[in-house]
């Protein structure tokens, strides 16, 4: 096993060179660097000229890569160029809003998605399985941004009607940064949570059905029943128990995706959060800001990529990598 | 005679398909006694698994019901039993194996632990070390080398043949009074399904438990079994013990399925299949089900309207459902003249 | 000249011998008279079976009836709309629904009939998934055929590119190419998202292709000479239609939720095409007008409904190993 992973993460190591790579040939040359800064007649000749020594940009695309790779290992990502403001601090605040609102969501919705799979699963074709498959549809069928929407709308018309506030509708605190876990940061991130969770849950829940469905009509739990064991023990220790495999590969996958930013999410509730920031600097074209974070999120994607395929090589023994 | 430790009175198992309900099994009724093998044979969608599927409780019920018939054991009926009642039996009194042991065995857990698992079930008192060491035993008993190693072993380190002998030994964990192998070779290679039925016969010579044993295969049948039991279409055809089975069969199924087997002893130069296929059990033929493919009807009308009944041939245990099994008297099967060693 | 027969007791009704010459007669009726005397079953197409299977699932007809309504609307919205999209009148702004002046959606901040501008949308909508199913299908279907057919390093190498563009984080990097590249074209949004969106069926259909290749019957067509293109179109190419097919239509609902995205957040499609995305977008601008909203994400969500209940009933009818559980 260990011999895997290494193998794994030195593969990753050229895919990830080669990706960032390939992004920033495409960044740089379907996007002018500088083009924001041109464009405002503010700022003299000289600065701008400055600038193009400072960041190199006076070299071709490739050898400006192997520049903005050293300004990410030695510089932590260097500074932007708009604003001539060092990128890191802003992607590890971001990625720690992020961070606190998708485990929130996701770790509801795996719960409650699972417990609901389970469920529709031994109680095929009744009301609640039919209830829920609907529910599930059409949480796939919802746009995430509609669903944003909504609930910032519903949330904004009960503080006109009402005058009370139940949940904010936009940011992470009111008035000054209020710490991570008051009540205020809570009421601010319950919309956002809310929506991520309706959506994953579709996703888990409709798995989670499926892959029970799939195990409870197979052979060993056949076998299982007819040893006499209690339905609860066929239920947990052989449907369940091999039904989660997959659900625990999904959700890892899942994970990966959703901490490159919820980026749909966060621009409704404007959340400072990292994917939020990359919407902003996209806008602004502050393209070093991109590519930082198309960088950082790659490495989060094939990390979690990687803890995937370990869980599942861990939960089933047919699978050894070596 | 002993008194019959199962025994299954009309049995009916219907299943509601988008096609319409099929009859799986339409009205069968056998004995099984103490200590003997009976063997069920058929081709498939006879309705010999089923059959011995809806004794344990073990068809899911909302696409099968057990439409009527009682199925007596150890003076119990079987198909009124509560759920939980009914699970206490299985894996205890009455266990099964079943056909394909590469899925038949959960991935996930070892070998050893699903053993253990089928004697906890019934008898949680006893501690791990019992458990365990009556597993290595068993997987002994079965002729599974290195029995203590391989009890912590996943099931795909396991052959096939290994495989099925420690689903054998899972049945038989808690030694059952019955023991209901539903065509345990079939997935197996010849020379591995040899020994598998070895292991099959110093099982129930340990055990002494009635087995029942369902196949499409005449050689098994004959064996391993004292009786046989014919079925077709969801009925019996023919039972009777294996040496007059076998000498002087009085359906004409059964005698379609011998003249199939090629002959050992001398060349043929045709092979003789039953022309036709089996029925489809939602659109039966009328009267007897194997008329359109029965070279003894011949068009005959009392075969196209009049379902036949099982009938004792001549004062013995032989039953055949024929109208006129009278006219096989006096036919000799393939089978007739011993095979030379 | 072979012997007759023998037959037991006495006839046997004869199964078919071969002649003289070696060939078998099929004697004329048999196989009604067989069907009849119910010694053999009816045999019918593959397709035939997929089609009754499809036919039967309730879910897929109703979505395919609602995607007619609404690609229908769409594809005649010259005809349906009582007003072109982008007809302005400034005396009616943010009127709510009514059925004076036949504004039933209402009308949005600029006094633009809404109902026009959610059945354009529709039709935008429809244009941008269609097209991109289809060509990244194509895409997907050629890397995944070549991939898993000729294995090797041609596979390694084809596969290390799937691998790369999965790694990339799918909406940032569609955003960004939006952003840089897609200057608000329908068109050109259009081309990269097929661009990114072809991994999934070059999977499914590489593993076919794998699978396939070492079977007997592609074997026996090498061995009577068949090339390499006969042998990959003729005989595993037909395979791979069942899930191509299901996950085209998939790729249909993902190609128009993720343009929606991309245009709500102004990256995708530029006014003045309208897209149901950007409609939303002007929702969010005017919370109060609740139809500014309403209108077009519903829109969307039965688009995308409808398309996954086709989509189910296909994958019911087209995948025959799959155990047949109704999602």
């Amino acid at each position: 096993m260990l011999t895997y992973i290494v193998r794994r993460v030195l593969y990753s190591i050229p895919v990830l060179f080669l990706s960032t790579f390939l992004s920033f040939l495409f960044v740089s040359y379907a996007g002018n660097p500088l083009a924001q800064v041109r464009q405002n007649p503010r700022i003299p000749a000289s600065t701008i000229h400055n600038l193009i020594i400072q960041n190199h940009l006076n070299y071709s695309v490739p050898m400006r890569y192997l520049f903005w790779l050293r300004d990410v290992f030695l510089h932590k990502f260097g500074h932007s160029l708009l604003n001539s403001e060092p990128i890191w601090p802003d992607i590890t605040r971001t990625i720690g809003h992020t961070a606190q609102v998708i485990l929130i969501a996701e770790g509801l919705a795996i719960l409650i998605g699972i417990a609901v799979g389970i469920f529709s699963a031994i109680k095929q074709y009744s009301f609640f399985d039919y209830a829920f498959t609907s529910i599930s549809f059409l949480g796939f069928a919802m746009p995430t941004f509609w669903l944003a929407l909504l609930l910032q709308i519903l949330f904004v018309d009960i503080y006109l009607k009402w005058h009370v506030r139940i949940f904010y509708t936009s940011g992470l605190n009111s008035g000054s940064t209020s710490s991570t876990w008051s009540i205020d940061r809570l009421q601010h991130i319950a919309l956002p949570v809310m929506t991520l969770s309706i959506i994953s849950f579709a996703l888990y829940s409709r798995y989670m059905r499926a892959s029970m469905l799939d195990v409870i009509n197979s052979d060993y739990v056949r076998t299982a029943r007819a040893k006499g064991l209690s339905e609860w023990r066929v239920i947990m220790r052989h449907v369940c128990r091999n039904a989660l495999i997959p659900i625990v590969t999904i959700a890892a996958l899942n994970l990966g995706g959703l901490l490159g930013g919820a980026i749909v999410t966060e621009t409704v509730f404007t959340l400072d959060g990292i994917g939020y920031y990359f919407v902003n600097r996209l806008g602004t074209l502050d393209l070093y800001a991109v590519m930082a974070y198309l960088a950082v999120t790659s490495v989060i994607i094939i990390v979690f990529n990687l803890i995937a395929d370990i869980l599942y090589g861990y939960l089933d023994p047919r699978i050894r990598y070596d | 005679m002993p008194e019959p430790l199962l025994s299954i009175s009309d049995l009916v198992v219907e299943f509601k398909t988008e096609d319409g309900i099929v009859h799986a099994v339409d009205g069968i009724s056998y004995d099984v006694f103490p200590g003997e093998t009976l063997g069920i044979v058929g081709e498939s969608g006879s309705g010999k698994s089923v059959s011995t599927l809806a004794l344990l409780g073990l068809i899911p019920q909302p696409p099968g019901r057990i439409a009527s018939g009682s199925a007596m054991f150890k003076g119990t009926d079987l198909l009124k039993m509560k759920p939980r009642e009914l699970r206490r039996l299985r894996g205890d009194e009455v266990a099964m194996v079943f056909q394909d042991p590469m899925t038949s065995l959960n991935p996930v857990l070892k070998v050893g632990d699903q053993l253990g698992e089928a004697i906890k079930a019934h008898y949680p008192k006893e501690s791990d070390a019992t458990v365990d060491a009556r597993v290595v035993d068993l997987l002994r008993l079965v002729g599974v080398p290195n029995p203590d190693v391989r009890t912590k072993q996943y099931p795909h380190e396991f052959s096939g043949g290994m495989r099925q002998r420690a689903m054998i030994a899972m049945a038989i964990a808690n030694s059952p009074s019955l023991l209901i192998a539903d065509e345990p070779t079939t997935a197996l290679d010849v020379t591995i399904q040899a020994q598998v039925l070895e292991v099959l016969k110093t099982v129930q010579e340990e055990t002494h438990a009635a087995t029942i044993l369902i196949t499409h295969d005449l050689g098994i049948v004959a064996e391993m079994c004292e009786r046989v039991i014919v079925m077709y279409a969801g009925r019996i055809v023919e039972s009777g013990d294996v040496h007059t089975i076998f000498r002087a069969p009085r359906h004409p199924y059964t005698i379609g399925l011998m003249d199939s087997l090629p002959k050992l002893t001398e060349d043929e130069e045709w092979l003789r299949p039953i022309p036709g296929t089996p029925p489809s059990l939602v659109n039966r033929p009328s009267g007897c089900a194997f008329h359109p493919r029965c070279f003894l009807s011949q068009g005959r009308l009392r075969c196209r309207e009049e379902i036949p009944a099982l009938r004792q041939a001549e004062g013995t245990a032989h039953e055949a459902a024929c109208h006129f099994s009278e006219e096989l008297i006096g036919h000799q099967s393939k089978f007739s003249e011993p095979v030379p060693a | 000249m072979t012997e007759p027969r023998p037959a037991v007791g006495e006839s046997i009704p004869p199964v078919r011998q071969p002649t003289v010459d070696g060939t078998v007669p099929a004697p004329a009726g048999l196989v009604d008279a067989t069907v009849n005397a119910g010694l053999e079953l009816k045999i019918r197409s593959q397709w035939s079976y997929a089609r009754t299977r499809f036919l039967r699932h309730r879910l897929a007809m109703i979505g395919l009836v609602g995607l007619v309504i609404l690609f229908g609307a769409g594809a005649f919205a010259n005809y349906i709309a009582p007003y072109s999209y982008s007809e302005i009148d400034l005396n009616n702004i943010l009127h709510a629904p009514t059925t004076i002046g036949h504004h039933f959606f209402g009308t949005d901040e600029i006094g633009r009939d809404y109902f026009s501008r959610v059945i354009w949308g529709i039709r935008t909508s429809e244009e941008v998934g269609v097209s991109v199913a289809v060509v990244s299908s194509i895409i997907g279907l050629l890397f995944g055929a070549v991939s898993g057919y000729y294995s090797g390093w041609v596979d390694n190498i084809l596969m290390r590119i799937t691998d790369l563009v999965l790694t990339l984080p799918f909406l940032a990097i569609l955003l960004t190419a939006a952003a840089l590249l897609g200057q608000g074209s329908q068109w050109r949004i259009s081309i990269i998202l097929a661009l990114l969106l072809w991994t999934g069926i070059a999977r499914v259909v590489r593993g076919v292709f794998l699978s396939l290749r070492e079977k007997e019957y592609v074997e026996a067509a090498k061995a009577s000479g068949a090339g390499d293109m006969r042998i990959m179109f003729r005989h595993i190419l037909p395979n791979t239609l069942g899930p191509v097919i299901v996950n085209g239509t998939l790729s249909v609902a993902t190609a128009i939720l993720v343009e929606a995205a991309l245009s709500f957040l102004g990256f995708g499609i530029k006014p003045p095409t309208p897209s149901l995305g950007v409609l939303v977008n002007s929702g969010q601008t005017n919370p109060q007008q609740w139809w500014l909203t309403i209108f077009p994400g519903l829109t969307i969500v039965l688009i995308v409904l409808c398309i996954n209940f086709v989509g189910d009933g296909l994958r019911d009818a087209l995948d025959p190993q799959q155990r047949r559980v109704r999602a």
